[in-house]
């Protein structure tokens, strides 16, 4: 087995575990690349199909790509495709920094949606090795009532064994990808053949690393065309994956304050 | 503090693979090492674009100076006090290796942290103040890491330039922490000299006229990814049965071994046997065909020959060497939970993907690893570990630690939450329960101590008299010393030395319930005659029960694996016990009886048990005993005359002709050379074999 051999069966496990063990689970689609290789896991996990709800929670504000792909892939996959929008910003939080509190939107929809549908389980394609309170997650990782994520309480979770008994009323968010790299996402991509958004490569010299909101992400500059070339690229850069994501940079802990009420 | 200096690439990223080796670093609080991995991702150029500015400018503002901490804990509530909370993980590579680093932290209210975050480790950086040197969080990881598998540990002294690089002190610590990993079967591989704030010792040497040490990263290089069980037999744990088309699938992960289609299986805990159909995969490769094998560590499914019922948690493993079953579990573990682990506590256990409830039947052991002092009660509190005995409501597949690691490792959860693990020692039911597996045992922590103790007690007692022996065990070692007594001739004449000098010495017997009407009328009268109590120690009623129910009155005489679970309930447990929080053990052994004992000594070392046991007539011969045993009219077992020599549990001893083996009337059904009932079966890892 190969490094990516053995990143997709821990994803398989995982998948398989939250699904075996939890009562009502989606997996949250943003339809950028680490939430389309989640699904292509889903699929291998479940031989050919997703077999639960896969959500999209719509700030009505991505790039028409982003769109079209969502509606083709839905159809392709076979999904059970959730649509939920966004509360508008005037419902967030106000004393939020300006781009943080439009990316607070997301959290928002997701207590609405979580809510209306009564999931206990929800997959989120994060990252450790995006951003640094993402590396202090767990694979199972416990949400309060509100959504929110208490750091200086997380439940042990080895060798494999995950906690997975949500109280009432809670739920848990699955990283199925938590220990993938941006690279190997990439390659991984490549190997499988898994479609991408247009964006992800490069126009005029720029390309969009992270897709989030059009109004608060920012391509970078990039003259990488193809999947080739952005793995080459990845070797050797040392420009921050979410560089390009507004809400991050605008204060120390803006983004940490998103994540423990509850934004992915 | 070194002037922040942004470095240019000094290991270029290139294309060729190199290992991904996991390392995670521990130690006590404060010990640095987060300044470490900070310093550590600088020098190898590691860092972000921006990143070494932005801390710094952070500092600034908050009008401190710079520290390399920062880079790791990124957190705001870490930030401000500066301690490392959860476990984090971080990339980084040299030439030789891609690494995965995690930093766990030292306080030891973030214990279940730095477990969450060792588990997932290849191998350990531990670190050691040079001012502060071992501390007990230092032990308790050391202890952990133990627990958890890593056989693979650099151990840094940290903060040289605080003792201005001092060869003395860094000689002492070295030993000091390098004899305890040792006792702890964990040898380090490098103890380095280093000063993460200063730069030194990481990339750049330290080395002067007193010693020569390679860097950290020269010794990081040097370590092995975690090695696949590819050579053990097939274990599939079911982690599912789909049926989402006409196929029936059950999916799951080789844990172990291999498996192709047409392979045949056997299934715990039901023990069916089973045929592999086909290897289910997604996409359907290119040829059309599925996949005809798997190997360690894949994600598969597999449909079967037949329509067996299989449920999750069942284990499809090699017909060859397959997987053990069974509602009793004995394991080492760690516990996280504030209530503490203690008989009576109901727990859901995980073993593999196999899940039932179990009640706490008895705590063998406990102790604190950061003190090493045994718990006095049977209870594993926080933080700590021990040896417990599990009762299940259901049989539950997996195997021993020994024989397989992945799925010899238990996890209990306690109101729904993970709240302790361990290492599988034995499982199988009631009536064929093993008994405790000596080899499977990790050596005691101060297993070092208690040998050189040993072999120092040997030494001067060997011109001693039996009662000055006992006399001199007495005043070397603090702490209970228990002498357990089965009336035999030996044991008489030693209760008559220790009764007639009134020594500070528990007296115990084993009362299995199955003794001789002559023992149970000596026992009385030796309590007469010396005017002591003999404290009793009885099996657990329940677990006896349990016994009696399944095997029969006499069901030892079926089987020897009968025989040994017999043995388990009425004595083994009992002593366990019988010997808790005891530092010396006192008993009647002979060099002569058998040949199995002909390796012992006067005094030596129970690793597995923390004590010293003293054997003051092993160099005395049967006819030396009974001797003094006339002489000194001490009242011995009329079974002796009538040609009882070794004198056991009634239904289990019976008269040997003169010549024989002494022990020769015990198990006599069996084949030879298993005339222990485990009492005095040592761990391999003792000083002696035995």
């Amino acid at each position: 087995m190969d490094r990516l051999d053995e990143l997709e069966a821990q994803s398989i496990y995982i998948f398989r575990e939250a699904f075996e063990r939890l009562r009502k689970v989606a997996l949250l689609w943003s339809l950028g690349k680490d939430s389309n290789v989640m699904i292509w896991l889903a699929q291998k996990a479940f031989f050919g199909r997703v077999p639960f709800p896969v959500m999209h929670v719509d700030t009505g504000k991505k790039f028409p790509e982003m769109y079209a792909f969502r509606d083709r892939y839905a159809e392709e996959w076979n999904l059970q495709l959730i649509v939920e929008q966004c509360p508008p910003v005037e419902a967030v939080d106000p004393t939020l920094p300006p781009a943080a509190r439009s990316a607070a939107r997301k959290t928002e929809g997701l207590k609405l949606a979580l809510a209306k549908h009564g999931f206990d389980g929800l997959f989120a394609g994060i990252r450790r090795d995006e951003e640094a309170t993402r590396a202090k997650e767990r694979v199972f990782s416990p949400r309060g009532a509100q959504g929110a994520w208490d750091v200086r309480d997380q439940p042990p979770e080895f060798w494999d064994h995950f906690n997975a008994s949500p109280p009432p009323g809670t739920h848990l968010r699955v990283h199925p990808i938590l220990h993938w790299t941006e690279n190997d996402i990439w390659r991984y991509t490549r190997r499988e053949g898994i479609p991408i958004i247009s964006l992800y490569l490069s126009r005029d010299g720029k390309r969009y690393r992270s897709l989030g909101d059009a109004d608060i992400t920012f391509p970078i500059e990039s003259n990488a065309s193809s999947l080739d070339e952005i793995i080459a690229e990845l070797d050797t850069t040392k420009i921050p994956e979410r560089s390009g994501r507004a809400m991050d940079h605008e204060s120390e802990d803006a983004f940490e304050r998103l994540r423990t009420t509850g934004y992915l | 503090m070194n002037a922040i200096i942004p470095l240019q690439h000094r290991f270029p990223a290139v294309a060729s693979p190199r290992p991904l080796v996991r390392i995670v670093i521990v130690g006590h609080v404060d010990h640095g090492k987060s300044t470490l991995i900070g310093r550590l991702l600088h020098e190898t150029g590691s860092l972000p674009d921006g990143k070494l500015e932005q801390l710094t400018a952070m500092s600034t503002r908050r009008g401190m100076p710079f520290e390399w901490s920062f880079v790791l804990d990124a957190l705001q509530s870490e930030r401000d006090q500066n301690i490392t909370i959860d476990t984090s993980q971080i990339r980084f590579h040299t030439r030789a290796r891609d690494f995965v680093l995690i930093d766990a932290p030292g306080h030891t209210e973030f214990l279940r942290n730095m477990i969450t975050g060792a588990a997932q480790a290849d191998a350990a950086v531990l670190v050691v103040d040079a001012v502060e040197g071992v501390r007990d969080q230092t032990r308790r990881h050391g202890y952990l890491l133990q627990l958890l598998g890593i056989r693979q540990v650099v151990v840094v002294i940290n903060k040289m330039d605080r003792i201005s690089y001092d060869a003395t002190r860094f000689r002492e610590i070295e030993t000091d922490i390098a004899d305890y990993l040792k006792s702890l079967g964990l040898p380090p591989l490098e103890v380095i000299p280093i000063s993460a704030r200063e730069g030194v010792g990481i990339t750049e040497h330290t080395y002067t006229s007193e010693w020569y040490r390679p860097t950290l990263v020269e010794a990081l290089d040097k370590l092995l990814p975690a090695r696949l069980a590819l050579e053990l037999p097939l274990r599939f744990p079911i982690q599912a049965i789909y049926k989402f088309d006409d196929r029936r699938i059950l999916a799951g992960r080789v844990e172990s071994g291999c498996i192709a289609a047409g392979d045949e299986l056997v299934v715990l805990p039901s023990g069916a046997r089973t045929k592999v159909k086909t290897i289910e995969a997604w996409p359907v490769p290119r040829s059309g065909h599925n996949p005809s094998r798997a190997g360690t560590g894949q994600s598969i499914g597999i449909t079967l020959e037949d329509s067996l019922f299989v449920e999750r948690g069942a284990i499809a493993s090699s017909a060859e060497a397959p997987a053990r079953a069974g509602d009793q579990i004995r394991a080492r573990v760690f516990w996280l939970a504030p209530t503490p682990l203690e008989p009576g506590v109901q727990l859901a256990v995980s073993l593999a993907t196999g899940t039932a409830q179990g009640v706490v039947a008895a705590v063998l052991s406990a102790v604190d690893p950061g003190s090493l002092i045994p718990a006095e009660n049977q209870s594993i509190g926080c933080n700590h570990v021990g040896e417990i005995e599990i009762t299940l409501d259901k049989p539950l597949a997996g195997d021993t630690y020994d024989t397989n690691p992945t799925t010899g490792r238990v996890v209990l959860e306690f109101n729904g939450r993970i709240a302790g693990g361990g290492l599988v020692l034995a499982i199988g039911s009631i009536a064929t329960a093993p008994p405790l597996s000596p080899s499977s045992l990790p050596e005691n922590p101060d297993a070092g101590k208690l040998k050189a103790k040993a072999a120092e007690l040997v030494d001067s007692m060997q011109e001693l008299s039996p009662a000055q022996r006992i006399a001199r065990l007495r005043h070397d070692i603090e702490g209970k010393i228990v002498f357990t007594t089965s009336f035999g001739l030996e044991d008489q004449v030693i209760l008559h030395w220790i009764a007639e000098n009134g020594s500070d010495i528990e007296l115990v017997t084993l009362d299995t319930g199955r003794l001789f009407p002559e023992t149970y009328e000596l026992w009385a009268k030796t309590e007469q005659r010396y005017g002591w109590r003999i404290r009793a120690v009885y099996p657990h009623h329940e677990q006896l029960e349990q016994l009696v129910a399944r095997q029969g009155i006499n069901g030892f005489y079926q089987s020897k694996d009968a025989r040994e679970a017999c043995c388990h309930i009425r004595k083994i447990e009992p002593l366990g016990r019988a010997l808790a929080s005891a530092r010396g053990w006192i008993t009647g052994l002979r060099r002569d009886q058998s040949a199995h004992r002909a390796g012992m000594d006067i005094v030596e070392a129970d690793t597995g048990r923390g004590l010293l046991k003293l054997n003051p007539l092993f160099d005395w011969t049967r006819a030396a005993v009974l001797d003094f045993a006339t002489k000194n009219d001490i009242p011995i077992s009329d079974l002796h005359a009538r040609g009882f020599a070794s004198i056991g549990c009634a239904p289990c001893t019976r008269a040997i002709s003169p010549g024989d083996p002494e022990r020769a009337g015990r198990w006599w059904w069996e084949q030879e050379n298993k005339s222990e009932c485990g009492l005095h079966i040592k761990s391999r890892n003792s000083a002696h074999e035995n």
